[in-house]
Formats: structure tokens, C-alpha cells, sequence
């Protein structure tokens, strides 16, 4: 008999508008997890509990329509309807990912970038891409330490990832903006910085690389932990090769780029 | 009380698109515009409370700031120091999405006493202006009267409750009224109906001894609306062509759906019975497909028409069996040209650039909120659609083979579920039967809608829960005609009782007839065992959806409705679904005498290849296409745009809907109206053609490959218009033989015509033609891009005379005769060659020659692989068919459309195995692929006549919609 490791929990969390639950939820089975999807209102209800799970994904979509301002009123709902169980589940060092619109509420309900060394809220954005239009493209994203070396990105999500992924981003609101120079200079510092979009040799670059406008082209940050993660392209569209644009011209890898995050996820835990 | 709440971006970052927009409607004074959102919120909120909803919820503390006052407008409403003001707000009554969101959001907040939520729209415009130019701007680019205004004082935002409604039973008087009361009875009341049609209704009556009410009559005017019963399709054709007559009895079953039927093919699952047609995908799934149209609404409201265009074809799919799961979307438009001159429009007729952003930001902001995938489609420009665009939209969806039928079951309740009901789209199933006037706007304005794509994901998330649980026995969607075609057509074999009171609404104030006819958006009826009904309904409530019983399925084969238990509707289903009055009408079609030009051959033909990569047909639709989410759910194997920098043109599209199986789906479309203008059968053919070469492209076959046709045409009460429209479907019904395609569901559209003063103009009857197709294994698809230099380049097919209605005359501004034809079982064959030489690795690249032939089919190749490439024209398999005394040119070569032909990148190491794989096929290999930018073409007489680049050739099809 071989002893079977037990297999993290996955809670993918769903609300109306979210949807990129299912692939979202794939990813992580893939990954070797266990997934299931829940809806805010039964975590809400107490019908499911958040501290049964190890990992939690918020996934892609547009919840509430984006009425008001991406992941808004989502962010806003987990903040003040399941705050205690958040804590909770952060401070049991549980683990975190946001793509595409769930890092849109994990910034805007404050858990990105989140607190930094003194407690302090670092505050921060994703807002309107500076093409003024929602845009599917893929992106060169570099792992943040290749360009500015000395600062190691401490994000448990992207261990080991050292050469450039190439993931699609679809978002009109991905622009990522720190409050002001102090927050940005911590977040580098912190090692809070994880992936910046780059041009395919690797170097930064403006639009179409840049595909929203991004600050420092940043494309994805984690908390200072490094457990709490949120990018805006999506890993989970990138399993496979046949998902990648020029797989017919020879240039996809065995596997996706994205497949490593969620592995890593499912290792962390 | 009133709050008002105001956020603005603090760098007061203006709105590049809407100055641009503003440029291009030739006014230049114009130096900045800044927009800031408006709440508008009522209720008995303290100022502490409003301070906490502004700044918590309402603004991004990073990027905007905020204001509030406790009044709805602003002081300064008027133009202060060269800035105007402009506030736009929706009509009352339009469903403004935003609402429900930020009510929860307050109510997550914990702030209460929230009654209702306005928002509106605040544009600051800066620069030199006149009053004029200013209400141009507003007219033409700020809002859409037909559903927002321009708020002018505090009146603006009506919060006043509409009148309560006091029942009052209407009945119309028609056993007394004579044929003349009886055409006023229908057109006043926007019915649609026919004399005959009436008539038939008065006899009906008459028997029963009483008169009717008038939600029966509306009942009758939806359900024999041309839109839900296609009367005409259906209908009885006394057909006449080239001294020939023939009668159709109903010219679908004698064409499309015979075709289908004497095909037979074992795959096919369901076809012309649910709201989409059923083909087998594997062991375990099937997948659905229907197209739609919603060209009426569009042509009023742009943003509204499409969106709900979209949304009302993802709910066929949704209504189909027990409920599939909508996968991809596919949407093909037709408008006029986005240069069209501001002072040749007609009266209240919005302008074709307009109609086509508002058209792509709605089926845009559907689908992407849907998450469902835009994987293809196309977009055509021709000034005949400028009064009445086209908006086709597909949706895709994939089910549990045992879930793929529906039987509703008597004693079965009838419950609806999704979106509450409000006077939307009142009338909208017999508005679109009719012909577009300068009026339209004004009379029709309920019949348009928004629509809210959450809501629908709502709708479909809890639909497929409750599928899997087994909780109800049939379901349909609400579509035109509202709950009236829906509660009929479920109802149609055993009978239905609807007490209309208990349906959810908006707000209060509706007749019971308005609740009836109601086309508000994103709802669906299900039928549900009385012992399950509570479990379903606990599905719908735990997750925010509205579900509610609101009748009965009967043993009395008779529509009953009835409002706080008085009777108001008793109609004999034999009646409503049988008693349409059986018409003869007249088709005559004769083709028309198109004359070929005769011109010299041109020596250099790389301007006329440049021009035709540019023509708005031709030309890079990339700047629709990244708007459309085209990835989500992960499925995407052939995407839109391809090649080495993701941006060559793609031909069908390939998804691997099960995330860990190969099998895929394969989706094309096939459309080109200026063949219609020579002959519409070979216009159906040609697309028919079209739709099955993007299939083979790409690596699928024709095994398992179905059908959907949709037609748009004119006035088809004309014998020459409806001619047109036999014509075509004689097409589709030889070309499906032939093929050996089926059709699996289809639509159509006619009277897509529009009056100004008193000339009738009408679309060209257009047929869109969609396939689709089971991959077994993706991983043998290709695509169109050049893969590698050195590549031999062939060209499979052969190459006739036939430059009628093709881009090459377009482009000297003429027609022409030689229309390209089809011989289906000929071309069936070298598409199977060809797919079989494909699945064995022996090709590298596949495209289709269409728009453009072998000119613009090779430049694209290049371009999209980052290739220059030289192709002989002498090489080229060609034969005489119009003009079988004529010489064969290299412009006619180049640039003929004939149909079955494709340019194949091969390596030269597999020189012979494909060359042994397509024996017996015409082939020429007409050069090769080239390591350096030069793109060259050599004539018939070894001369060069076209000399190019990559690089040049791709500019050319890249910049005239690159906005």
C-alpha cells in the first residue's frame, strides 16, 4: 500500500457574475487538489464554512456586473459580512489566490497588498486599462526579482518560477496603481512585487506588453506574507498546450505556463 | 429624501473615446471631456449614512473623489467658462442594472432605509462650441432618446410610483365589425395581423358566441407574428421561375427541413423541435446550436438591441432539452460603411459607426459578463443595411446526453424563474415583423430593452443545478412574444392555467395584457412536479434568483389566464397553434442581366490586392475581436487570431469544451450578400461552401457537420422579393444533399426594409449560414499562418472564370455575372481528400480562398506567419465555365472567388505524401514560402504583376479599422 497524502481543500469561491469558476476549479483538481465551488451566500448562511478549506480562490468574472468599480461591492461583502472568518483563515496561515477579478476584490477589500511591517494598510488599486476598453491578449509576465535583483518576490504561489510565463489577460479595469511612491517603494521592498508584464525578450515595455497601463508593470502582487496572491492575467487558461495561441506553430511547452502556480498553491499548503 | 452622490476620477482623466467620437463627427472645437457617475439615492439615509455609501462603496479611494448635496442636481447646470454640462439618465421604466447592485452594496454596508437608486452619466465637455454643435454632440454620441434623456431640473428623476392598475376586462368587439374595422383593430393596435388573419379570428369568435378579450387577440398576434411563426417559411408559395411553376405547400419542409429528414443522419439528436438543434459530441455529451437575429432593436438602440440579441439567443441553448450549458458565442453583423457621409443619413437613422460600437460594446458586455466565449464571426459593410443593420448572434451549449429531452407533464406547475417583469419590449415580437419607418423609434420605443447579463448567469448557474438535480420536466425560454409564445408552445399539448397576478414585477401599474406580452429579459418557464417544486424553488433562493409558481399544466388543451381569478384569456390551443390561416402567396425570380465588364488586364495588380485587403469587408476585424473575451472557460484551441503575433485571421474556430478530453467543437460561418445580388442560390451555396471549407481548414472533416441557416430579407410580399428568398432555400436544400450536411435549426428575419419619404429601401436578402462540427482529437487542428520558410505552397481546387460579385470588380465598382457556383458532390470529395491529408501531419497551413481568391487568401498566410512568399499564376488549375472562348488572365486568376478551393503550406520533405494524399484533386503547387518580406506574384506570362512585402500587405488589412 502507498499512503495516500491527503489532498488540500480547495473553497472556489462564486457569486453572481462570477465565471471562471469551473476552469478555476479544474486547475487546482489538476494541480492535485480537491475543489469545490461555493457561493458567498452559503459561506454567509453558514451552510459552509470557510476554516473547512486550506486554500482560497476568488476567480475571474465580472461579480455584481462591476457595477460601481471591479469586484467592488464583492470586496465590500467580504469585508463586512465574512470578516471574522477571514481573519481567521489568514492569520491560521491559510493560503489566498485572486485572478482577474478576484484580485480586483482582494484589493479592493484591503488583503492586497495588505498590511506591511508596522501594520500599516498599504492602499492600492486596479483601475480603467489606459486603452479605455476591455482587451483579451496574452502576456510576457517576468518573475519581479529577474529585473530588479535584490528584491525577492516572497509570494509562495510562484516558488521556483524563474523563467517568463505566457498567460492571456482579458479585463478592461487592470491597471495597477499603488496610492503613492511610499507604498510602491514598500512593496518592492517587501518583496511584495511578483510578476511585471514584459515584451517577449524579456524587457519592459509599453503597450501592447503593458496591456493596461500598470504601475512599474506590475501585474501581480502577493501580501507580505507572501500567501495571499492576486494577478490579473489567468493562469488557469493555460493548462495545456493546445491553449496557447501558436501551439500549431510548435512553440507551446509540454505543459501550460500557468499549471506551476496552482501546483505551488497545492504544495504550500 | 434625495441624495445626490458625484465621483470623478481626481486627475479629471478625460474620456479619450468619447473626444474622438466627437472629432469624427467633424465638430473640432472640442479640447477635453470628463465624465463623472451619478447616484441619485433615495430614502431616509442620514448624513453620515450618505458619507459612508459615497466614500465606502461608491469610489475608489485611490483614483476618484467624491461629493454629495441633498438635492438630485447640481447648481450649475448650464455652461460655465467654455464647459458644458450634459447629465444623461435613463427613461423611466428602462431597467437600469446598476440599481440592484448598489442597493446590495448599501445593504452589505449596513445602511438602511435605501427605497431606490438612480445613476446617470455626467459629461463636462471643454472647448469652443456652439449650441448647436453641443445638442449635435448630445443627439448623436451622449444617449439614445428611445431609452435616456438629458436631465434638464429636478424632474428629471421621476420617483413618483406609477399608478396603481384597477383590473378592468377589455374585450373588442370583432363578431360586429366589419373587414375594415377589422384592419383598423389591427393596426392601431400594433398587431400585425392580416386581414385574412383577422378575419379567421372573427369567425373563431363568432362560433363561440362572444367577443374576444384583448389579451386573446394579443395572444394570436404574437403567436402568429412572422417572428414566432414564420408564416411565410411555413406558408404556401405558388413559385414561378423561367416559365416554371411550382407550389410549395411549406417551402421549409420542402427545402431545409427535407433535406435534413432525407439525410437522416444518426447523429443528428434533435432538429427543428427545440429552441436549438441536437448533434452527438461524444459517449457522454451532445451539443446544441441555434442562430439568431435582433435587427430591429438594434437599429434603434445599437447597445440595447445587441445585448439582448445576444442574450436572448444564449437562452435557446439554456431552453434546450432539460438545459445546456451556453459555451461559445459566434456573431455576424451587417451594417452600413462606418465612412458613410453625416448629411446623406436618413431621417432617424443613427449613423453606421455609431450603430456598430453601440452593437460590439453589447454583444461585448453580454458575453464577456456571461463568460462565454466570442470565439468568431464577421462583420460586413454594404450601404443597403444603413437603415437596418443586421445583428446575428449564436450561442453553442453542451448537455448530458440524457438530459437532451423535455416532455411536460400535466398537473405540472408552471414556474418562472429569473428576471421580474416590466413593460420591456412590449410588442417587440410583432414589431420586428414589420418594416422599420422614421417613426419606429418613437412608437416602438418600449419594444427595446437592456439587458442584464448577471442576471442571465444567475438564471443559467441555478438552471443546471437544478437540471443535474432532476427537479422539473421541460423548460423554455421567454424570447419574443414574451411569457406568451413561452406558456403557449410548453402548454401547446396539454393545456396551461397562468394566473398572470402572481408573476413578479418591476414595478406596479401593468394591465394583465402587458404582463402577458411582456418581453422583459432573462427569464425562463419550467415545468416542475408539484413534489419537487419546493426543492426547486429553494435552488433559485439560495442564490438571489427569483422563481414563482405562476400556474398550472392542464388536461384542457386550452390557454387560461386569469388575473385575481377572473377569466381573461380562454383560447383553444388547436386554435392558437393550428388556426393560421393557410395563404397562397406569390414568388416570381428571374435572374437579372448583369453584364460582365470588359476591361484590359492591368500590368501591375499590387495596387488592386492592396485594395481589396483594405476594403471594410476584407480588413483586420481585430479591434472587435480583443473586446470579446474569446478565452474564458478555458477552452479555446483555434483562436480567433493567429499567426506569429497573434493578429493573422483565423478561419472556424476550434474549443475543447471538456476540460480533460481532445474531443473539440468546431464553429464557421458563411455569409457574402453580393453573390445574392447575381443569383441567391448561389449565394446559398457559395456560403454553404464557405462554412465547410473553414471546417476542413482547420483540421476537421465532414463526418459529423451540421447546419444552421438564417435568413434576413426584404419585403416578401413582393413576388421578386420572395423569389429571392425560394431561390436561396432551393439552394440550401441541393447543397445540404450534396454535402451531405443536415440543417439542425434555423431562423428568419423578413421584412428587414426601411422607408424614407416614400421609397421602400431594402436589405439584400442575405443567408447566413453556420456549421458545426465534432473534432475527435484537437491536437491534429491547424491553422491558417505560413509555418516555416521554404514551405511549398499549393492550391487545392480548381480555379473557373468566376468573378461575379466578387471584391476584385468591387473594387472597379461593378457587379459583374459570373457568379461562382458549386458542385457539391465534387467538392465534398476534395474536402475529405484534403481533411484526410491534414489529420496525417501532411500539412503545415491551411486557409480558404474567398473574399479575394488566391491573392488575398496567400497574403494573409504570409503576413500571418511573418513570411514572404512567390506563387506562380501558371500553375494555377483552371478552367473556362462562363466564358469558355475567353483567355484566362492574371487578374482573373488571381482574384476569381471560386468556391472549394484552399492554399496549403506544405513541407518539402512531405512533397510526396501529399501530393500522392490529394491524387485525383485539381492541385497546382504555385510556389513557395520565403525566408525574407518579399511577397511576389508572377503572371501567366512569367512577368511579375504583383511586388510587395509582408509588411506592406499587412498594413494595408490592418489600418482601416484600427481605432
Amino acid at each position: 500500500m502507498v499512503a495516500i497524502k491527503s489532498r488540500p481543500k480547495v473553497i472556489v469561491l462564486r457569486a453572481a457574475g462570477t465565471n471562471c469558476d469551473m476552469e478555476t476549479a479544474f486547475a487546482f483538481e489538476h494541480a492535485g487538489a480537491i475543489s469545490e465551488a461555493v457561493h458567498i451566500n452559503q459561506l454567509v448562511s453558514g451552510e459552509k464554512k470557510l476554516r473547512d478549506y486550506h486554500i482560497l480562490a476568488v476567480p475571474g468574472g465580472f461579480t455584481y456586473g462591476d457595477d460601481v468599480g471591479s469586484g467592488k461591492i464583492l470586496a465590500n461583502e467580504l469585508k463586512y459580512k465574512l470578516a471574522g472568518d477571514l481573519e481567521k483563515f489568514v492569520g491560521a496561515g491559510k493560503l489566498i489566490i485572486g485572478i482577474c477579478n478576484g484580485f480586483q476584490v482582494l484589493v479592493k477589500a484591503g488583503l492586497l497588498p495588505g498590511k506591511g511591517a508596522s501594520g500599516e494598510q498599504l492602499a492600492a488599486t486596479l483601475t480603467t486599462n489606459d486603452t479605455a476598453r476591455y482587451e483579451d491578449r496574452w502576456v510576457h509576465l517576468k518573475p519581479a526579482k529577474g529585473l530588479n535583483s535584490g528584491f525577492q518576490s516572497k509570494c509562495l504561489w510562484t516558488k521556483g518560477i524563474e523563467r517568463m510565463i505566457y498567460i492571456p489577460a482579458a479585463h478592461g479595469e487592470g491597471k495597477f496603481i499603488p496610492k503613492d511612491d511610499e507604498v510602491l517603494g514598500k512593496l518592492w521592498a517587501n518583496g511584495q512585487v511578483v510578476f511585471r508584464y514584459v515584451d517577449p525578450y524579456g524587457k519592459l515595455a509599453g503597450f501592447p506588453w503593458n496591456p493596461n497601463g500598470s504601475v512599474d508593470n506590475i501585474a501581480g502582487v502577493c501580501d507580505i506574507t507572501g500567501r495571499i496572491f492576486g494577478l490579473m492575467p489567468h493562469p488557469e487558461r493555460h493548462l495545456f498546450a493546445s491553449q496557447h495561441p501558436r501551439w500549431t506553430r510548435g512553440e507551446a511547452h509540454r505543459e501550460g505556463d500557468g499549471i506551476s502556480i496552482f501546483r505551488n498553491g497545492v504544495k504550500s499548503v | 429624501m434625495l441624495w445626490r452622490v458625484e465621483v470623478c476620477d481626481k486627475d479629471h482623466g478625460f474620456d479619450s473615446g468619447v473626444k474622438r467620437d466627437i472629432e469624427d463627427l467633424g465638430i473640432k472645437g472640442v479640447e477635453s471631456v470628463e465624465v463623472a457617475q451619478v447616484y441619485i439615492i433615495k430614502g431616509g439615509i442620514s448624513r453620515s449614512g450618505i458619507k459612508r455609501i459615497a466614500g465606502e462603496l461608491l469610489t475608489d479611494p485611490v483614483t476618484q473623489a467624491y461629493s454629495f448635496r441633498s438635492s438630485p442636481i447640481t447648481d450649475r447646470n448650464a455652461r460655465v467658462r467654455k464647459r458644458a454640462v450634459v447629465e444623461v439618465t435613463y427613461n423611466a421604466g428602462v431597467m437600469d442594472p446598476v440599481e440592484e447592485s448598489v442597493k446590495k452594496g448599501i445593504l452589505d454596508l449596513g445602511v438602511k432605509g435605501v427605497e431606490s437608486v438612480k445613476t446617470a452619466k455626467k459629461y463636462i465637455i471643454g472647448g469652443n462650441m456652439s449650441t448647436g454643435q453641443l445638442k449635435t454632440i448630445s443627439e448623436k454620441l451622449l444617449f439614445n432618446k428611445v431609452i435616456q434623456h438629458v436631465v434638464t431640473g429636478p424632474d428629471s428623476y421621476s420617483f413618483k410610483n406609477p399608478p396603481q392598475y384597477h383590473f378592468k376586462l377589455i374585450t373588442v368587439d370583432l363578431p360586429g365589425s366589419s373587414d375594415k374595422d377589422l384592419e383598423n383593430i389591427s393596426k392601431k393596435g400594433q398587431l400585425f395581423l392580416s386581414l385574412a388573419e383577422m378575419r379567421k379570428i372573427r369567425e373563431y369568435f363568432v362560433i363561440l358566441g362572444r367577443k374576444p378579450t384583448d389579451v386573446e387577440l394579443e395572444t394570436l398576434a404574437q403567436t402568429w407574428s412572422e417572428h414566432c411563426g414564420h408564416k411565410t417559411f411555413r406558408g404556401m408559395i405558388d413559385y414561378e421561375s423561367a416559365g416554371k411553376r411550382r407550389l410549395y405547400n411549406n417551402l421549409l419542409k420542402e427545402t431545409i427541413m427535407k433535406a435534413t429528414a432525407e439525410l437522416n443522419k444518426p447523429w443528428c439528436v434533435s432538429v427543428f423541435k427545440d429552441n436549438s438543434g441536437v448533434i452527438r459530441f461524444d459517449g457522454k455529451y451532445n451539443i446544441c446550436f441555434k442562430a439568431e437575429t435582433h435587427n430591429h432593436p438594434s437599429a434603434i438602440e445599437p447597445y440595447g438591441g445587441a445585448n439582448t440579441g445576444l442574450g436572448g439567443v444564449i437562452r435557446d441553448p439554456l431552453g434546450t432539452g432539460l438545459g445546456a450549458k451556453p459555451i461559445l458565442n459566434t456573431d455576424v453583423f451587417c451594417f452600413g460603411e462606418p465612412d458613410y457621409e453625416f448629411n446623406r443619413l436618413p431621417k432617424g437613422v443613427l449613423h453606421p459607426k455609431r450603430v456598430m460600437k453601440g452593437v460590439v460594446a453589447g454583444v461585448r458586455d453580454y458575453g464577456n459578463k456571461m463568460g462565454i466565449p466570442t470565439v468568431n464571426g464577421a462583420v460586413l459593410f454594404d450601404n443597403r443595411y444603413v437603415g437596418n443593420p443586421l445583428v446575428y448572434c449564436g450561442n453553442v451549449g453542451i448537455m448530458p446526453k440524457d438530459k437532451s429531452f423535455k416532455e411536460v407533464e400535466s398537473g405540472d406547475l408552471v414556474v418562472l424563474v429569473g428576471g421580474k417583469t416590466g413593460r420591456d419590449g412590449i410588442h417587440g415580437a410583432t414589431f420586428s415583423s414589420g418594416e422599420l419607418t422614421s417613426e419606429s423609434e418613437q412608437v416602438s420605443a418600449q419594444a427595446v430593452q437592456i439587458g442584464n447579463p448577471i442576471e442571465e448567469k444567475k438564471v443559467a448557474d441555478c438552471i443546471l443545478k437544478a437540471r443535474d438535480l432532476n427537479l422539473y420536466d421541460a423548460i423554455t425560454d421567454c424570447g419574443g412574444g414574451g411569457l406568451s409564445s413561452a406558456g403557449g408552445e410548453m402548454g401547446e399539448k396539454t393545456g396551461v392555467r397562468i394566473d398572470l397576478d402572481k408573476i413578479p414585477l418591476k414595478y406596479e401599474g401593468l394591465t394583465y395584457t402587458e404582463i402577458w406580452i411582456s418581453e422583459a429579459q432573462e427569464r425562463m418557464v419550467l415545468s416542475v412536479p408539484k413534489n419537487k417544486v419546493n426543492k426547486l424553488l429553494g435552488v433559485f433562493e439560495k442564490e438571489d434568483v427569483e422563481a414563482t409558481v405562476i400556474g398550472e399544466f392542464t388536461r384542457t388543451k386550452k390557454l387560461g389566464l386569469f388575473y385575481k381569478g377572473k377569466k381573461v384569456c380562454d383560447l383553444d390551443m388547436s386554435f392558437l397553434h393550428d388556426g393560421l390561416p393557410r395563404i397562397v402567396r406569390k414568388a416570381k425570380w428571374s435572374r437579372p442581366k448583369r453584364v460582365e465588364p470588359r476591361f484590359a488586364c492591368p500590368k501591375n495588380l499590387t495596387p488592386s490586392l492592396l485594395k481589396i485587403l483594405s476594403d471594410w469587408n476584407v480588413c483586420s476585424k481585430e479591434w472587435i475581436i480583443r473586446q470579446y473575451d474569446h478565452e474564458v472557460q478555458a477552452a479555446s484551441v483555434v483562436k480567433p487570431l493567429v499567426g506569429v503575433n497573434n493578429d493573422g485571421p483565423s478561419d472556424a474556430a476550434v474549443a475543447r469544451p471538456v476540460l480533460n478530453s481532445d474531443k473539440g467543437v468546431i464553429i464557421s460561418n458563411g455569409i457574402n450578400p453580393r453573390y445574392g445580388d447575381i443569383d441567391p442560390y448561389w449565394m446559398a451555396a457559395s456560403n454553404i461552401d464557405e462554412a465547410l471549407r473553414q471546417i476542413i481548414a482547420v483540421g476537421g472533416d465532414l463526418k459529423e457537420v451540421a447546419l444552421l441557416d438564417n435568413f434576413c430579407w426584404g419585403d416578401t410580399d413582393q413576388p421578386s422579393q420572395l423569389g429571392g428568398l425560394v431561390r436561396a432555400a432551393q439552394g440550401c436544400y441541393d447543397m445540404s444533399k450534396g454535402f451531405q450536411a443536415p440543417f439542425i435549426s434555423g431562423k428568419d428575419s423578413l421584412h428587414n426594409e426601411y422607408i424614407v419619404g416614400k421609397k421602400r429601401v431594402s436589405i439584400p436578402g442575405t443567408v447566413l449560414i453556420s456549421a458545426i462540427s465534432v473534432a475527435d482529437d484537437v491536437k491534429k487542428c491547424i491553422t491558417m499562418d505560413f509555418k516555416e520558410a521554404g514551405d511549398l505552397i499549393y492550391v487545392v481546387g480548381m480555379t473557373y472564370d468566376e468573378l461575379g460579385g466578387s471584391y476584385y470588380y468591387k473594387t472597379r465598382g461593378v457587379l459583374g455575372n459570373s457568379v461562382p457556383t458549386v458542385d457539391a458532390k465534387r467538392s465534398r470529395t476534395l474536402m475529405e481528400r484534403l481533411s484526410r491529408a491534414i489529420k496525417s501531419g501532411l500539412v503545415n497551413a491551411c486557409h480558404d480562398c474567398s473574399e479575394g481568391g488566391i491573392g488575398v487568401a496567400a497574403a494573409e498566410m504570409a503576413f500571418a506567419g511573418g513570411f514572404g512568399a512567390e506563387i506562380k499564376l501558371e500553375k494555377v488549375p483552371f478552367k473556362a465555365k462562363y466564358d469558355t472562348r475567353g483567355k484566362r488572365r492574371d487578374d482573373l486568376i488571381l482574384f476569381s472567388e471560386s468556391n472549394t478551393r484552399f492554399i496549403v503550406g506544405v513541407s518539402p520533405e512531405k512533397q510526396k505524401g501529399f501530393e500522392k494524399a490529394m491524387k485525383g484533386a485539381a492541385l497546382g503547387l504555385i510556389g513557395g514560402v520565403l525566408d525574407d518580406k518579399y511577397f511576389a506574384v508572377y503572371g501567366l506570362g512569367g512577368g511579375i504583376v504583383v511586388r510587395t512585402d509582408h509588411k506592406e500587405l499587412k498594413e494595408a488589412w490592418q489600418a482601416p479599422l484600427r481605432w
